[in-house]
């Protein structure tokens, strides 16, 4: 029996009724008005609009004109605990999960201690139990202290509840630790995710390597430092059987480096994010704003016409936040000194359907359904609009408008890449597990 | 214009203005008493996060020139060496209620950042690799003092294009003033997609014949420890100008400090094609005119200035 592997402080469940909301769940082949009851965290029932009454001291939302959709599940955020909580705290970061439609979060393991040992990541585990508003769950480091030199005590950390191992916001450089851990893969399992970048091709860079950085006299990191590596480690998978998943891809080369490796039956996956699946780097000409400035970097529209295909045609599996959050003054600096990241999780969904799904590039459903394939390439249930199910939901407005920052955020932090902006679609409430979890201040709740 | 952060602040006609008046100030430097009340009671603030001789004194030697106060304020044993952020030392600063400040900095953008925190003026006397808009504007005012007119040049600008504000501001402001311009050197050293300012690329001398104007940049010496050059001595044998490779007709500058017998050979420094000491004498003048723009000239607020160096203020 494997342990649990998500935590957080789950409420007591209630009934809820959402009442003739558009519910649209590709993966239940639904697209249709419905109510939909939640009784004691599963959906209850599934009916015609206006056919079911609320029973006595149930939530009612009021879902005419919105769409109900299944809850996202974000498998790449930063929760910034242990350590930088002055950017981050696990209350924090699920509230900004929360108000951005996601059932469940997986964060990063490089903190302060990083999540390398089985005690790290206990006290993670009963930290999420006290303060997680959405379930979390939690990514073990590939090597100690993300140092690539020693791999962790993998399989004890398995047992302990992590759901995967990744060095993120460092690449595994060593490609024989990289076979290790693989090896180590067979006995102990988990999802092997990895920050894909060769050291000695982005080096100093802090943007895209193109016309952009020419023109700004920047460093650039050029789009061969992640496909290369994603080639490499591809290779190294094939050989070991082993599975990986590459995190945030952000360059057209990449995007061809994974179909190429699928297509030779590597078992590989790869995310992409919405500010990747959106923005390009000639943001950063417009405005030298710091909070552009991630890493993979935002590269050039050739790149991201290629991330929209990949997602389309399913090379990319999921879409991910890669949520970032960082402190304003150290934000508030030279473009170049700057910390790489941006947040994310409360624009996921208004960026991607305001920048793909308005304009017609892609269909909703298809958004939707990336929104939440993280969970699967997790060993996590999907969240699904059926009898049943766990009752893992959103409730979102798609012609609701408002500008990204203007009303603060739940996060800590506020280095939005989107902020300025103004985006449509938004989220008005959020149930995990069939508590409402996040209800947007102006929209009412009813008690029936 | 109350900033100027970019050349792109600035369009052909500005240029003109500028040194125009510069060719005007020529005059003041050469009398016996090296001064005129024109900013007089205005304070300058020299802000310099990197060391610089030429840069720094020629700003201060302009401002006294013009009967400003000036202040300098250099990194070394400042507050900047106990943590104190960029923002907090500019707000700082700014109490002083300097009407311009004039800052170099290590990092693209970071005179743009400046502009944002204070209510002076600010002119970007080096921004990282980013720009350099006085040294464009003092090369160009030496070409037209030189040969009246930059319209139909041929310009080639050789050495270190990725590591040099020089290059970026001078492709600039030399193609705003009609001048054909060709970025020259080691493929290691010009950044991928440089083209896109609008010069054309060669990575050897061959065709040097076809300029009219050779600018040599500045090879360091640290560029070798990187492998961007497998070594100075190679480097010299393809890139270095020298009597050889400079033509009679062809004027050589350099913005210095000068690596003798590197980028350039001590002959070409001392022949009369070289404009290296005009591009210095030019420096005072060229700055002169820009503080009285600045300060002086037009009513400030009358354009607004670029902002894409600058950086979105915070929330």
């Amino acid at each position: 029996m494997s342990p649990p592997r998500l935590f957080w402080k789950a409420p007591p469940p209630g009934d809820v009724l959402v009442r003739g909301a558009h519910v649209l769940d590709p993966r239940a082949g639904i697209d249709a008005p419905h109510d939909v009851l939640v009784r004691a965290g599963e959906i209850a029932e599934l009916a015609a609009p206006g056919s079911l009454e609320a029973p006595a001291g149930a939530e009612t939302l009021d879902g005419a004109g919105r769409h109900l959709l299944p809850g996202f599940v974000d498998p790449h955020v930063h929760l910034r605990t242990p350590g930088q909580e002055h950017k981050e705290d696990l209350d924090s970061g699920t509230r900004a999960a929360a108000a951005g439609g996601f059932v469940a979060v997986v964060a990063m393991p490089n903190t302060n201690p990083t999540v390398d040992d089985a005690s790290v990541l206990r006290a993670l585990r009963e930290a999420a139990r006290r303060e997680a508003r959405v379930p979390t769950g939690f990514f073990a480091a590939v090597t100690r202290g993300l140092a690539g030199d020693a791999l962790t005590e993998m399989a004890e950390l398995r047992e302990e509840g992590a759901l995967g191992f990744t060095d993120d916001g460092k690449p595994v450089w060593r490609a024989g630790m990289l076979r290790k851990a693989l090896q180590y893969q067979k006995l102990c399992g988990g999802l092997v995710a990895l920050h894909e970048e060769d050291p000695s091709l982005s080096g100093a860079g802090v943007m895209h390597e193109g016309e952009v950085s020419a023109r700004l006299g920047m460093t650039g990191i050029p789009s061969i430092s992640e496909s290369t590596s994603i080639a490499r480690d591809a290779a190294i998978a094939r050989y070991e059987g082993g599975r990986i998943h590459a995190q945030h891809l952000s360059a057209r080369e990449s995007v061809e480096a994974v179909a190429e490796a699928k297509a030779q039956g590597v078992a590989i996956t790869c995310e992409a994010s919405p500010h990747h699946l959106t923005l390009t780097d000639t943001a950063i000409l417009e405005a030298l704003d710091t909070r552009l400035k991630m890493n993979p970097p935002l590269r050039t529209e050739h790149d991201r016409a290629a991330l929209i295909e990949g997602l389309r045609d399913g090379t990319i599996d999921c879409i991910a936040t890669d949520h970032a959050p960082h402190a304003r003054e150290e934000k508030e600096v030279p473009f170049e000194e700057a910390p790489m990241g941006t947040t994310g999780l409360e624009t996921a969904f208004a960026a991607v359907y305001s920048g793909l799904v308005r304009p017609g590039i892609l269909p909703l459903g298809l958004v939707v359904e990336k929104l939440s394939a993280g969970a699967a390439l997790l060993g996590l249930p999907s969240p699904s609009v059926a009898v049943g199910a766990s009752a893992d939901l959103c409730l979102v407005d798609l012609e609701a408008t408002w500008e990204v920052g203007e009303a603060g955020y739940e996060s800590r932090s506020e280095n939005c890449c989107f902020a300025g902006r103004t985006l449509h679609g938004r989220v008005l409430a959020t149930l995990a597990a069939g508590s409402v979890v996040y209800r947007e201040r102006a929209f009412a709740l009813g008690v029936a | 214009m109350r900033h100027l952060l970019s050349i792109e602040d600035l369009d052909r006609a500005d240029v003109e203005r500028i040194l125009d008046r510069a060719r005007a100030f020529t005059e003041v430097s050469e009398r016996e008493i090296k001064k005129v009340p024109a900013l007089r009671g205005r304070r300058v603030l020299n802000l310099f996060y990197e060391a610089s001789t030429r840069t720094r004194s020629s700003f201060e030697l302009a401002a006294k020139t013009l009967s400003a106060e000036v202040i300098n304020f250099v990194s070394s044993g400042s507050s900047v060496e106990k943590g104190e952020s960029l923002k907090d030392t500019v707000q700082t600063l700014s109490a002083y209620r300097p009407d311009l400040i004039v800052v170099r900095t290590p990092h693209v953008g970071a005179a743009g950042l400046v502009a944002r925190w204070t209510p002076a003026g600010v002119v970007n006397a080096g921004d990282g690799k980013h720009e350099h808009p006085t040294q464009a504007l003092l090369d160009v005012h030496t070409l037209r003092e030189r040969l009246g007119t930059l319209d139909g040049l041929d310009i080639w600008i050789v050495g270190d294009v990725l590591h040099s504000r020089v290059a970026r501001s001078n492709v600039l402001a030399f193609q705003m003033m009609g001048a054909r311009v060709t970025v020259c050197g080691p493929p290691t050293l010009i950044p991928r997609g440089f083209e896109a300012l609008g010069c054309a690329v060669e990575h050897t001398l061959d065709r040097l014949g076809e300029a009219d104007v050779v600018y040599a940049l500045r090879m360091q010496h640290e560029r070798m420890t990187d492998s961007f050059v497998p070594s100075l001595r190679e480097y010299a044998a393809v890139y270095q100008i020298d009597g050889r490779r400079l033509g009679p007709r062809q004027v050589l500058m350099h913005p210095g400090p000068v690596n003798r017998g590197v980028e350039l050979s001590a002959e070409v420094i001392d022949s009369p094609q070289a404009l290296i000491g005009q591009q210095v004498a030019a420096g005072v003048v060229v700055r002169m005119a820009v503080l009285y723009e600045l300060l002086a000239g037009r009513a400030s607020g009358d354009r607004a200035p670029t902002t894409r160096a600058g950086g979105m203020e915070y929330a």
